[in-house]
């Protein structure tokens, strides 16, 4: 990947906390740091994997990014136009360039819209089409995606979990858009589908030229479909680089631990891997830990984690990573 | 010697208003005691009813075992009373269920719902069972498990409450124990702590444990065994080795080839299988992946494949065409 480009969207200190409330007045009494200074770029289309365990602010980035939350600070460019000074009729008309498909292919789409207006919603919103014209690009969108499109006016339930994200996936591509934030859009789906689905994602990705956030937690789908991989935990992105560069030169404890966890369907090597097990659970985000917020599981913590809040920095070119001893870790 | 447990043609089936569910369809398999059984398949291939049809806890109505023979330790289950096998639950064998949070009782605090299995089935008084519960706690790895024996279930985190869960079912030291699915919710962190622990509980106290799971990956470093299901059936069955290594079932080298690997190659299509199940409503006659097999004949459309031993109890699988599809391989 060649990332001398200019990017497509850059993400600079990316924060969403959510308040908390509570007593009599429901006063503010603390916040949820779901996403707590995260950047990146994404160039023209990439891949820009996203992983990390539950609750780690995935989704919260996606969608602040696309500013369906209002971020608490920090930028996003959308082709060097900034989308935290928009204003609500700017917003709408930039946002139809990002769209966004679901983890849930059955709470994402509306059980009482057929096929085709679930498809012709974002046309019909946002674009002035005849109805011919319009009944055409339906007919177009649900054959790109592989499904009949004599299926126009059947509703959701009559289709299975892969064919629903298949409609989600046409009506994110009904306005021709330049970014897709895919959120775990295949968690919820059976092995032999799963593989279906990427395979499409892949396909229309080539020809259609789009770019990517692909949000997961399984590490080898991500690896599989991404260009370059970002580890998140705790509201942070703890390494960024390219997908054989976290694979193979990992500095990060973080993603040592989660790349060593991942299940491999191959008893041999499963026998000879090594396995970082890490104690404990993930902190509450009310309540991160002071200092690195990697401290309280990390297998090699030392004093200075406990009160300094290691800097994300690029320690070789297009590798970033936030660890105090990075260069000694790099495995 | 006689296996730990042997089921003999078993089968299930709903009789629901829309027609009968054939969710488990002749299935036999034996497993020796000690012996770590893998049990995958997708969503709805009847793992999960046929480890209930072990436990005898399928809901009926509508559900029925119909056909077979279930033996556990020489002793025939399906001839049991509820009674009878009230007793065999939680001691010769125990199960921890598929969603952790439906099987731990909310309203009672974890330390009393152990205390509570244990006096089930051992003469023990509360102070007794209570020292075990903490023991039983501190052997799955809870910090703290003494003072954790007052809390919540929700006091809990996932990777805790499947840490209970397990507790529980080794509470009476069963001869076997089924995990359904007991780490598809946790995240891998989590799951590698819980893969780790079983591992070595298996090693120290000598169960036979059954790991059903839709992981291929997760099983692979621990069961000795894997029986693959569809439809209702076991499709393919043997050792581990065999199982990945010399796979000759259409449908377990679609489900290995969909599944990307963290140690290959980047970038190369996946090898989706085209198509969904079948309806257990409406079982085709002949083999029940013919639908979506690319080695698919006209046999296959008529005949069901009986499952073959190839290998004698190492490999055995259910196709037409396996001999074929391993010399073109
Ligand atoms: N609307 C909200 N209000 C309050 N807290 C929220 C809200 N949305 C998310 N959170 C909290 O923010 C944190 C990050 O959540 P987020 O959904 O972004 O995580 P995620 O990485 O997508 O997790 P998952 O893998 O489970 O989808 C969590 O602790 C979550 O409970
Ligand atoms: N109470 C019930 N009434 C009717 N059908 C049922 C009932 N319980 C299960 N079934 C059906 O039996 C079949 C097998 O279900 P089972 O729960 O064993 O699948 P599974 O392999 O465990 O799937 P999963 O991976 O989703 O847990 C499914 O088609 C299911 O719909
Ligand atoms: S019996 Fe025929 S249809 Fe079934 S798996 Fe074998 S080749 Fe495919
Ligand atoms: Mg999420
Ligand atoms: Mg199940």
């Amino acid at each position: 990947m060649n990332t001398e480009k200019t990017p497509l969207v850059s993400v600079r200190n990316l924060k969403k906390h959510f308040p908390i409330t509570g007593g009599f007045l429901q006063n503010q009494v603390g916040a949820v740091k779901a996403v707590d200074g995260v950047s990146f770029d994404i160039y023209p289309g990439e891949t820009l994997g996203l992983v990390g365990e539950t609750g780690c602010g995935k989704t919260t980035v996606g969608r602040t990014m696309m500013r369906l939350y209002e971020p608490t600070a920090g930028e996003v460019e959308l082709n060097g136009v900034s989308l935290t000074e928009l204003g609500e009729k700017d917003l709408r008309k930039i946002r139809s360039k990002m769209q966004m498909i679901f983890q849930d292919p059955y709470a994402s789409l509306n059980p009482r819209m057929t096929v085709g207006s679930i498809v012709a919603a974002p046309l019909d919103v946002h674009t002035k089409l005849s109805k011919k014209e319009k009944h055409d690009r339906i007919q177009e969108l649900l054959d790109i995606v592989g499904l009949n499109p004599d299926f126009v006016n059947r509703y959701p339930h009559e289709f299975s979990g892969g064919q629903r994200q298949r409609i989600g996936i046409a009506r994110a591509l009904a306005l021709e858009p330049e970014l897709i934030v895919c959120d775990e859009p295949i968690s919820s789906l059976d092995v032999s589908i799963q593989a279906q689905v990427v395979n499409l994602l892949e396909k229309l990705q080539k020809e259609l030229g789009l770019t990517y956030l692909f949000i997961a937690h399984d590490l080898s789908m991500v690896r599989h479909i991404s260009d370059r991989m970002a580890v998140m935990y705790l509201g942070k992105i703890m390494e960024l680089a390219g997908r054989d560069e976290i694979y193979l030169k990992s500095m990060h404890p973080y993603t040592q631990a989660l790349m060593s966890a991942v299940p491999i369907p191959d008893p041999d090597l499963a026998a000879k891997s090594k396995r970082i097990i890490l104690d404990g659970d993930i902190p509450n985000p009310k309540n991160p830990p002071m200092g690195c917020n990697f401290n309280t599981r990390c297998p090699i913590a030392k004093e200075r984690c406990f009160i300094e809040d290691p800097e994300y920095r690029e320690i070789e070119k297009n590798h970033w990573v936030a660890c105090h001893f990075a260069e000694e870790t790099r495995s | 010697m006689t296996p730990l447990l042997e089921i003999k043609n078993l089968k299930t089936r709903f009789f629901t208003s829309e027609g009968v569910v054939k969710a488990v369809n002749n299935v036999s398999y034996s497993m020796e005691s000690g012996e770590i059984l893998g049990v995958v398949g997708e969503s709805g291939c009847g793992k999960s009813v046929h480890a209930l049809s072990i436990m005898q806890l399928v809901q009926d109505p509508p559900g029925k075992i119909t056909n077979g023979e279930v033996w556990l330790d020489g002793k025939d289950l399906l001839t049991f009373s509820e009674k009878e096998m009230k007793k065999i639950r939680g001691s010769d064998v125990a199960m921890i269920f598929q969603d952790p949070m439906t099987s731990l009782n909310p309203v009672f605090t974890v330390g009393f719902q152990i205390v509570e299995a244990l006096r089930l089935h051992n003469d023990m008084t509360k102070a007794e069972a209570r020292e075990r519960a903490g023991e039983l706690l501190a052997l799955v790895g809870i910090p703290g498990a003494e003072q954790r024996l007052d809390d919540y279930p929700h006091q809990f985190s996932g990777g805790m409450r499947q840490r209970a869960m397990i507790a529980m079912g080794l509470s009476c030291e069963p001869k076997l124990l089924i995990a359904d699915e007991p780490t598809t919710a946790l995240d891998v962190t989590i799951q590698a702590q819980i893969v780790d622990l079983v591992k070595k509980l298996q090693d120290d106290l000598g169960m036979a444990i059954m790991w059903i799971t839709h992981d291929l990956g997760v099983i692979a470093e621990m069961a000795d065994r894997i029986n693959v299901m569809y439809a209702g059936a076991i499709i393919e069955s043997g050792n581990v080795r065999n199982i990945y290594k010399k796979t000759r079932h259409p449908y377990t080298m679609g489900l290995l080839g969909s599944l990307p690997r963290l140690d290959e190659d980047p970038g190369a299509e996946l090898l989706s299988v085209p198509g969904l199940p079948p309806d257990l409503l409406a079982l085709p006659k002949g083999c029940a992946f013919a639908a979506r097999c690319g080695y698919r004949t006209e046999k296959c459309l008529e005949e069901k494949p009986p499952l073959e031993e190839i290998d004698g109890r190492e490999h055995a699988v259910a196709c037409w065409h396996w001999e074929e599809i391993a010399g073109s391989k």
